[in-house]
């Protein structure tokens, strides 16, 4: 079935939106297209008259580390960032994640804007920017911003990006600093749909002795219609010490104020409750023993 | 038209093509490279992968155009010129090729995997092939080649080829030869039907019901007739002759006229200049429903209450199966296990999707009307277009393409009937290819049943009785239900001693989508319901799970449920024995289950037993032709199928073997049902027996012939002529097969044999006698780990036994044991097809998750080799056996690793882990539960 007609393989940023505007609303942004084409292949989207590829677009494929901060291209593969050295050892999580998207043929198409800008609950690259607090460029209304990632997802599969009009250009993260770290995990089923029963992102900052959590970001997803942080247990682990109590309290109070929901053919609701422990036991501890082994960013 | 250029195969290409091509389409239509194959077009199998400057992509959802400048290696471009790659050859030598269909997608994988890293692991080529999908391997000759290959590559010595232990072989009987026509298969070059194509071709759709049952009110098509490009617009009006088709009842409307029964119906199909166009006329048909209730499972089915779905009500057939007196059985036990088991409809998943295309006679060379399919039933499917077409069938001619896959799932009428249809009226050759997600809601599948069953012994262990109920899912139409269910019943006692049985089996049709033939043939089913009760009684009798079944097992002497005294060919016991060894470990003492911090780990056990051949009274013959050409070549000829499973070269290894030739110089022609015999469908894994039989039988005929010709010649007594590599020698005169042929033909007589093999008699269900000529028997223990913080069930080793008769190719029934057995692990963990009141769930591969290479387990294969007298060189069935045990040896070793016992299929981890923690030790519900 021909999902559409005219393809456009733009080459920079500015063509990308001068297409959009051309064909207003009728040109959609396809970067891996690994969500995309298959939403219309199964008819869960019409298909579209006009498509604009951003992947050839050398901004939009870059990862760059400018001191502390990685600056990530919109359309880096998964494959690419499960690759990266840098992102390996100052972005653990994220590169957890992407390794587990798909396969590799959809790792080596799949992007990690496609991933963000899809706004599905439980995208597994997005999970992880979320615990990194990752920050997303984007263009609106033509008007280009920084804006904080929490901020692109309106609900289940609606962006605040409208992909026939504007493009999320790069993201922006803290590199892991000595005494950081993190860890992703997930839990699937062999069954049905390949998305995470759920997914759990962690970020944690530790003392000078390591001893204790100064600071910690959690994403666990889905527990919403949109990713967030589960924040009451990341101010509760500040200060705590980095001990098997705190991580055994911190899963109490998770399991207490995340209320997951039963969803069909996925998991149910108890089930979800138990993996929020099991998630939480197995990625704290993990990002905890990175953070005591982080070394400082060499000058570049 | 745009133009694009690209690299393709280190070759510069210049294209003018539609910008709406992914990269597949331009490979197969612009390129003529049909190699890559499609499969799903969902990014989930695998099977379309290229590599785009190095580096592997799922062509089918790669637009061509982001290929523009880019360098693009598929299949054909794997290896200069003629020649093989390491890892083709290695993929021949291990074994790694059935239907083929996915060869192309792996082998291409594996090259990009090799090239990044020279020396990969075991974990390593999981990794890099989890989303490469193959349902016929099972995925272990898949590593060992790709490893091989590796090895090569970095210099290296190959691995040698893994092969059952066997008895003393025959010359060429008992040998892995390669199997027929592989080489194409590993190449790209092998035809599958969508890769036929012919001048001035039509694509053709049909238009499905949107309800699972309705009257068809009215139907326009004016709309549809008027698109440019349309050039047919059919529904029930337009058929010639006999609206209905069916294989054992013809029930199932070729158009839906009045009444539509599940969403899979066809109510109209369009042929048009493009598929596109046809696509677009789909949407332009108008047709006006009135709903009628939805009858959505089978025990509802049953019920007064519920509408009938066909005029003769909704209960397709009452099996009965009855022996001893079960009351008086009862009566006798020390202890009753009674338990209730369901299981849910499953998918084929053949990776390739139905294809079929008609072209009309006078056209393109053809002197009939001739329908290419990739068809298990080429001369039924010839009868039933025949009769919709009201022409005589020898004014008909199917054609056999190769068939990526059939499992069952090629046995009823797809697009054939329509594509006939289409050409008669166009005039033109047309093409009916499914897609994926049409191939998921149309085609019969795995009967979803409801098992209830009580199981009697007596404390010393001897099984006294067995009654049983069952509900078998049969769907809209009846396809084979009649004898899947009937399998079902008649194999409900296990492969066991019972001396009191009465089972009931109900088939019942609803507004699901058909149930049919399936690798099984419904005693997977039954299997998980009996083996289970097998390990619950003996829990409850005190005795070991393995020492029971053994005490049980049948023997030769044992009469079954059904009154069959079993004459020969009985090795239950020795699979037994043979997996029993296996699971000892090597130091220390057996045992069944043991925890290691949070993961419990547990064997389990099961047998099973397999009828071979129709059976059951029905008349079961195979035609096979031989023939001798002038250069000693020889050709064997029938009209069975070879969907995989390798038929091609059992019957090239009978015939080689019979008339002392060199493998090699036996060709064999299937599935024409102009130049091949009848050899009948191919299911109830017949035709190794069956087709094996008539082309041995048929070389013997055509080597007395050529005996007697050559003796005449030599003027020797024909008793000392010996046979040797195609020459007949007598004391140092020598003649060649092929210089026999002239002087045979000048003599009026034909260089060729014809012999028409009838099984040995059978006798319907209910009076007695064999039912069937004869049984494989099968047993399987499965270790598993469960992770007790999850409830994930991993299966790690898979031991399996199983007597096939005899061994005729080693590596390729290698290959189809473990084939089966990770079918089955998908049976039990992975699949279900789900529908909610009629309306598919599973409606995309991504909504149906068949076994990948991760699932793999380490897999452990004895062959027992107990004869069938009547039997090709004592060979029985073996296409089916190796998927029944898997599923309940799993289950018990589930409860035996966690307590906790699984009465529904597939295994919930969610309701695992939430039995676990609630303490409780039964789980009544499965996946599709979860809501
Ligand atoms: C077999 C398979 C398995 C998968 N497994 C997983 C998994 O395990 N975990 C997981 O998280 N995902 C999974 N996915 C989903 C998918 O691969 C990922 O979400 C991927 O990251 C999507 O990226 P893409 O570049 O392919 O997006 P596309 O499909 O190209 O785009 C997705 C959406 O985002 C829009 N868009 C893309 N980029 C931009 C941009 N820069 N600016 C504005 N709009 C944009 C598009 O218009 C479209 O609406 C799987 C997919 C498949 C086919
Ligand atoms: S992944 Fe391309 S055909 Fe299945
Ligand atoms: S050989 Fe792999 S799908 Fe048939």
């Amino acid at each position: 079935m021909q999902l559409w007609n005219r393809y456009f393989l733009a080459s920079s940023v500015d063509e990308t939106l001068e297409l959009l505007l051309q064909y207003d609303g009728q040109a959609r942004i396809i970067a891996g297209g690994t969500d995309l084409l298959i939403e219309m292949r199964e008819g869960h989207r019409p298909p579209q008259p006009v498509l604009v590829d951003i992947t050839a677009i050398p901004a939009l494929t870059t990862i760059e580390q400018d001191n502390d901060q990685i600056i990530l291209g919109a359309c880096v593969t998964h494959a690419r960032i499960t690759h990266s050295t840098a992102l390996q050892k100052r972005a653990t999580c994220l590169v957890e994640s992407c390794g587990v998207v798909g396969g590799p043929q959809v790792r080596n198409v799949g992007t990690i804007g496609g991933n963000v800008a899809h706004a599905l609950p439980a995208g597994d690259g997005t999970t992880s920017l979320v615990a990194l607090d990752a920050e997303a460029e984007v263009v609106i209304d033509g008007e280009r911003h920084w804006r904080p990632i929490l901020e692109l997802f309106q609900g289940p599969g609606v962006s605040l990006l409208d992909s026939t009009r504007d493009l999320l250009v790069r993201f922006r993260f803290q590199a892991h600093q000595p005494h950081e770290g993190s860890a992703f995990d997930r839990i699937m089923r062999p069954q049905g749909v390949a998305l995470p029963i759920l997914g759990c992102a962690v970020w944690v900052r530790l003392n000078a002795d390591n001893s204790h959590y100064e600071a910690a970001r959690i994403c666990i997803a889905p527990v919403g219609p949109t990713p967030r942080r589960i924040t009451a247990v990341e101010n509760m682990l500040a200060g705590c010490p980095a001990t098997e109590d705190t991580l055994e309290a911190a899963v109490a109070l998770a399991q207490e104020v995340i209320k997951p929901r039963t969803s069909k053919y996925r998991a149910t609701a108890p089930y979800r409750s138990e993996m929020v422990a099991v998630l939480l036991r197995r990625a704290l501890p993990a990002a905890v023993e990175r953070a005591k082994t982080t070394m400082p960013v060499t000058s570049q | 038209m745009t133009p694009i250029t690209l690299t393709v195969n280190q070759k510069q290409v210049e294209l003018d093509v539609p910008e709406s091509r992914t990269l597949a389409e331009l490979l197969r239509l612009d390129l003529g490279l049909t190699g890559t194959k499609i499969g799903c077009e969902e990014a989930e199998c695998g099977i379309c992968t290229v590599l785009v400057d190095g580096v592997p992509v799922d062509s089918c959802v790669y637009p061509a155009f982001r290929a523009q400048g880019r360098e693009i290696t598929t299949i054909e471009g794997l290896a200069p010129g003629n020649n093989l790659h390491p890892l083709q050859s290695s993929f021949i030598d291990h074994g790694a090729v059935q239907c083929g269909f996915c060869t192309p997608g792996l082998i291409m994988t594996s090259a990009a995997l090799i090239d990044t890293n020279p020396n990969p692991t075991d974990q390593d080529i999981k990794t890099a092939l989890k989303d490469t999908f193959c349902r016929c391997t099972g995925y272990t000759s898949v590593i060992q080649a790709i490893k091989s290959a590796a090895a090569e590559m970095r210099g290296e010595a190959p691995f040698p080829v893994q092969l059952p232990a066997v008895e003393e072989p025959e010359r060429i009987v008992g040998h892995s030869v390669a199997p027929y026509g592989v080489r194409d298969k590993v190449t790209g070059a092998a035809r599958f039907t969508d890769d036929y194509n012919f001048p001035h071709m039509l694509y053709a759709r049909t238009l499905r019901s949107t309800y699972p049952h309705a009257r068809v009110l009215r139907i326009d098509t004016s709309a549809a007739r008027a698109l440019d490009g349309v050039q047919a617009v059919l529904t029930h009006e337009d058929i010639p002759g006999e609206n209905l088709h069916g294989l054992v009842r013809r029930d199932w409307p070729v158009l839906c006229g009045d009444v539509v029964r599940y969403t899979g119906d066809a109510v109209a199909v369009v042929a048009a200049t493009t598929p596109e166009v046809a696509a677009a006329a789909l949407d332009l048909i108008q047709v006006d429903y009135d709903l009628l209730p939805v009858v959505s499972d089978p025990e509802y089915a049953r019920s007064p209450e519920a509408p009938d779905i066909h005029p003769a009500g909704n209960l397709l057939k009452h099996i009965k199966v009855r022996h001893g007196d079960v009351e008086q059985g009862f009566a006798e036990a020390d202890v009753v296990v009674e338990r209730e088991y369901r299981t849910p409809i499953i998918e084929h998943a053949f990776l390739e999707p139905e294809c079929a295309i008609a072209v009309p006679a006078g056209v393109a060379d053809h002197d009939k009307l001739t329908v290419y399919v990739g068809s298990q039933i080429p001369y039924q499917d010839r009868e039933q277009i025949a009769l919709a077409l009201d022409m005589p069938a020898d004014t008909v001619r199917v054609r056999g393409t190769l068939i990526g896959g059939g499992f069952g799932g090629k046995e009823d009428i797809a697009g054939q009937i329509h594509v006939a249809l289409l050409a008669r009226v166009t005039g033109h050759p047309v093409k009916m290819l499914y897609t994926r997600q049409e191939s998921l809601v149309f085609h019969p599948k795995r009967h979803a049943t409801i098992i209830r069953i009580k199981t009697g012994a007596k404390k010393d262990g001897h099984l006294v009785a067995v009654q049983a109920e069952l509900y078998g899912d049969a769907g809209a139409y009846a396809s084979l239900s009649d004898k899947v269910m009937t399998r079902a019943t008649t194999h409900a006692t296990g492969p066991y001693v019972v001396p009191h049985a009465k089972i009931d089996c109900y088939a019942m049709y609803t507004n699901n989508p058909p149930s049919g033939a399936f690798r099984g043939f419904g005693v997977t089913q039954s299997a998980f319901a009996v083996e289970q009760n097998m390990d619950i009684l003996a829990g409850e009798l005190g005795l070991d799970p393995v020492k029971f079944r053994r005490m049980n097992a049948q023997q030769v002497g044992a009469t079954t449920a059904t009154g069959q005294v079993l004459r020969e060919s009985v090795g239950l016991i020795e699979t037994i024995d043979d997996v029993r060894r296996d699971m000892q470990p090597e130091n220390g003492d057996f045992r069944w289950a043991w925890r290691e911090g949070n993961a419990a780990y547990g064997w389990g056990f099961a047998s099973a037993y397999k009828n071979t051949g129709l059976g059951g009274g029905a008349p079961d013959r195979a035609e096979a032709e031989v023939e001798v050409f002038d250069d000693g070549s020889v050709e064997v000829r029938t009209s069975s199928a070879d969907m995989g499973q390798g038929l091609a070269h059992v019957l090239a290894q009978c015939v080689a073997e019979e008339l002392m030739l060199p493998y090699e110089r036996v060709k064999v022609l299937l599935s024409d049902t102009d130049l091949t015999p009848d050899g009948g469908p191919t299911t109830a894994s017949r035709q190794t027996f069956m087709s094996g039989n008539a082309a041995r039988l048929a070389a013997i005929a055509l080597r007395e012939a050529f005996t007697r010709q050559a003796a005449e010649i030599m003027d020797v007594p024909p008793n000392e002529l010996r046979y040797e590599e195609g020459l007949l020698r007598y004391n140092g005169q020598q003649v060649e097969l092929g210089q026999l042929v002239g002087r045979m033909k000048q003599h009026g007589v034909s260089p060729r044999a014809r012999y028409e093999y009838w099984a040995p008699e059978t006798k319907p269900l209910g009076t007695g006698g064999d039912m069937h000529f004869a049984f494989s028997y099968a047993t399987q223990a499965a270790l598993v780990k469960v992770d007790l913080e999850t409830g994930e069930v991993y299966v790690l080793k898979l031991i399996s036994s199983t007597d096939v008769g005899r061994a005729i190719n080693p590596l390729s029934l290698k290959g189809q044991i473990e084939g089966g057995i990770v079918m089955a692990l998908g049976n039990c963990l992975t699949e279900a097809f789900i529908v909610e009141d009629g309306i598919p769930w599973t409606t995309a591969l991504a909504r149906y998750k068949i076994p990948s290479i991760k699932h793999v387990p380490e897999m452990i294969t004895h062959l027992v080799e107990h004869r069938v007298n009547s039997g090709p060189y004592g060979a029985k069935g073996v296409g089916e056996i190796p998927s029944i045990a898997t599923t309940p040896a799993i289950c018990n070793a589930v409860y035996h690793a966690t307590g906790v016992r699984i009465y529904s299929i597939p295994i919930d981890q969610d309701a695992l882990l939430l039995a676990l923690k609630r303490n409780q030790t039964e789980v009544h519900t499965a996946w599709p539960d979860v809501k």
